[in-house]
């Protein structure tokens, strides 16, 4: 059993839904980020999800581009990020999991990347380009016990879904809606249905929640089915709209507050 | 190379290309391959094709002697295949046709394409027209500024044009707009790929689709001289018209293939993309392929005088092929593409698109070393109406 997996499971014993904040490394700008990560720890984060900024993501939406965009115009580079997730992993107890695309994790050279990664404390890896398909060539090499967690989709059908549930580890990252990363008004009844059917078919793993995420209330529907949610592009437009400290810490507050039941 | 047979059944050129996309995309991709898969052995589906091909597109299209281009160099002879008198103005409309065959059996109601020179986006706006299917087509900002008579086309034929402003607002980036599209509303749209990049099946599917321009230069040059060429010579962006044109030639070892690619302001300034020349194997945009990228992975910002062939990666049959050096790929800057464009217009009266040129400048680099009893044909990919405004601005009084 993996030490992400087992976490999210006495999270969950105490009546408690994991949740999981998403921060692009080294946006707004490289000097505090270590400052805004350890306030999204200390504010209420169960699991911390450092993203590689890439010039390409595809399974991104305008908000995350942006921060991806910001990142690497402050020359933020994979090394960086596993400089700031070993600082991090130091501070904190809570798992630090990175999510990169493949390209630059590619050309770090994997292996040499899961084994860094490793040593410098974090637990679990998500790369959104790498399907079930490329699973076998992309981690080919020894991953030094990194969990990978591998996504579904609304698409993915049952048989998939099973797949995916045994390919993962951790947890298996269930994508609310077809789309990319982004900030949602609303969830109609189809992505209920979807939620629902999807947590009924997981077995091995748990499963957290991500994109579109934006308010507590999401969290409050989400809630029965899944273990947990992923928020990002709410996390990263707070900053982005008003960089200040302050805000961040008071809806992470307010996320953290509606996991509880 | 004997019995070639590429993709494997996971969508592999050796090590090359695959399935790098997100999850959702996943199921839509096999859908995609079982469709085109049965649709390739459906008489139906091929007479529907071969007659757009034939009434609408206007295949076949001619293999032209090239008299006085011969004569100026003195060498090979010089056949030009004649892509630009496809319906529209280049080859693109020979994948659209079949991918828009598809699309209906697939019963989407919805079609996005990228777009760089804006001839794939007009050839896929065309089909869109003709069949009445929605069409939305992405082109960065940068390409739709300098190639206006194809975005005007692409709006009178009724598709949206959606610009696009993020990163180098070229070719890479309107992909980029198209495949979270696609993310989006995958259930209703079918996204027409322009060129032999993505994911599996794409790079199949549309140098299946644009081999018939090799298929058709072969007929004709065993026609006309009775014996196959010894260079086939085509540009490489992407590279589907190069593919087209290589891939019925592949097993045949005596025919010397060679891709030309876009040198910018040269190989030794970083405002060029020959990726094949200067990259090294990477993932994009759906795929592993070569790719121009910095030491730190992130895809690198390129430059061509030309819309069609500015784009950081390249379909990765072609980075198979240049790993077995079956395919030999060089590059021309943009000042040695516009020379050959306007030598190519007073010599043989056909203007070719700028893309195309830098396939005719490569005639340059080597026909010295050829015999005049060799045969070389270019494929001229497009014509070179849409680069007016661009010619204009380049020309100089020594071109004359």
């Amino acid at each position: 059993m993996s030490f992400i997996h087992n976490y999210i499971d006495t999270i969950n014993k105490k009546n408690r839904k994991a949740l999981s904040i998403f921060l692009t490394a080294g946006f707004p700008d490289k000097n505090n980020f270590i400052e805004l990560a350890k306030s999204v720890l200390d504010a209420g984060a169960d699991i911390l999800e450092l993203g590689i900024p890439f010039s390409d993501p595809l399974a991104d939406g305008p908000i995350i581009q942006t921060s991806s965009t910001i990142a690497l115009k402050n020359n933020t580079t994979t090394k960086d990020v596993l400089k700031y997730a070993e600082q991090l992993a130091n501070y904190s107890e809570k798992p630090i999991i990175l999510m990169g695309y493949a390209n630059p994790i590619n050309h770090y050279n994997k292996n040499n990347f899961f084994k860094d990664a490793s040593s410098a404390g974090v637990k679990g890896i998500i790369v959104p380009d790498v399907p079930l398909e490329e699973y076998d060539y992309f981690f080919d090499c020894d991953i030094y016990n990194l969990d990978v967690i591998l996504l579904v989709t609304p698409t993915s059908t049952n048989d998939r879904i099973k797949l995916i549930d045994h390919k993962s580890k951790g947890f298996v990252y269930c994508v609310s809606v077809t789309g990319t990363t982004g900030i949602k008004d609303s969830f109609g009844e189809d992505t209920y249905n979807n939620l629902k059917r999807t947590y009924s078919v997981i077995e091995k793993n748990k499963m957290l929640i991500g994109f579109g995420i934006s308010k507590s209330e999401d969290i409050k529907n989400f809630a029965p089915y899944c273990d947990g949610v992923i928020v990002g592009s709410k996390i990263i437009k707070t900053i982005l709209d008003n960089n200040k400290l302050d805000n961040t810490v008071r809806i992470i507050n307010e996320f953290s507050e509606a996991c509880n039941f | 190379m004997k019995n070639y047979n590429l993709p494997d059944t996971t969508g592999k050129f050796g090590i090359y290309g695959g399935r790098f996309v997100p999850e959702t995309l996943i199921p839509a991709l096999y859908e995609l391959e079982t469709t085109y898969n049965d649709l390739k052995n459906d008489p139906d589906f091929i007479n529907e094709y071969n007659q757009l091909q034939r009434e609408y597109n206007g295949r076949p299209t001619p293999l032209t002697y090239a008299d006085r281009l011969t004569k100026y160099y003195g060498k090979a002879k010089i056949y030009l295949k004649r892509e630009d008198l496809c319906h529209t103005g280049a080859h693109k409309l020979n994948n659209a046709i079949g991918q828009i065959l598809i699309a209906k059996r697939l019963g989407k109601q919805r079609i996005i394409a990228e777009t760089g020179a804006g001839q794939h986006g007009v050839a896929t706006a065309t089909m869109c027209a003709k069949f009445g299917i929605k069409c939305v087509v992405y082109m960065g900002e940068l390409d739709i500024e300098r190639q206006k008579p194809n975005v005007f086309r692409m709006k009178l034929l009724g598709a949206e044009v959606i610009p696009v402003t993020s990163g180098s607002k070229t070719l890479k980036d309107a992909t980029n707009e198209a495949i979270r599209d696609w993310v989006t509303n995958v259930r209703d749209t079918h996204y027409i790929i322009g060129s032999v990049v993505g994911p599996h099946p794409y790079p199949m599917l549309v140098r299946d689709f644009q081999s018939i321009i090799g298929k058709e230069t072969k007929e004709q040059i065993l026609s006309i001289e009775k014996r196959l060429p010894d260079y086939i010579v085509a540009c490489v962006g992407g590279g589907s018209n190069a593919i087209g044109i290589f891939y019925p030639f592949i097993n045949d070892e005596n025919v010397k293939l060679i891709g030309v690619e876009a040198a910018g302001y040269g190989l030794n300034t970083n405002k060029h993309c020959a990726t094949l020349s200067l990259g090294s194997p990477g993932i994009f945009q759906g795929m592993l392929t070569y790719l121009l990228q910095d030491e730190n992975g992130q895809v690198s910002e390129v430059h061509s005088i030309s819309a069609g062939l500015d784009y950081p990666g390249v379909g990765p049959e072609h980075s198979f092929l240049k790993d077995q050096s079956r395919v030999q790929y060089f590059s021309i800057t943009d000042e040695e593409a516009l020379k050959a464009a306007y030598l190519t217009t007073k010599l043989e009266g056909i203007l070719p698109a700028l893309e195309s040129a830098h396939a005719i400048a490569y005639l340059e680099k080597f026909i010295q070393q050829t015999s005049k009893d060799e045969i070389i044909v270019i494929n001229l990919s497009g014509r070179g109406d849409k680069d007016l405004s661009t010619y204009m601005e380049n020309f100089k009084e020594d071109y004359k």
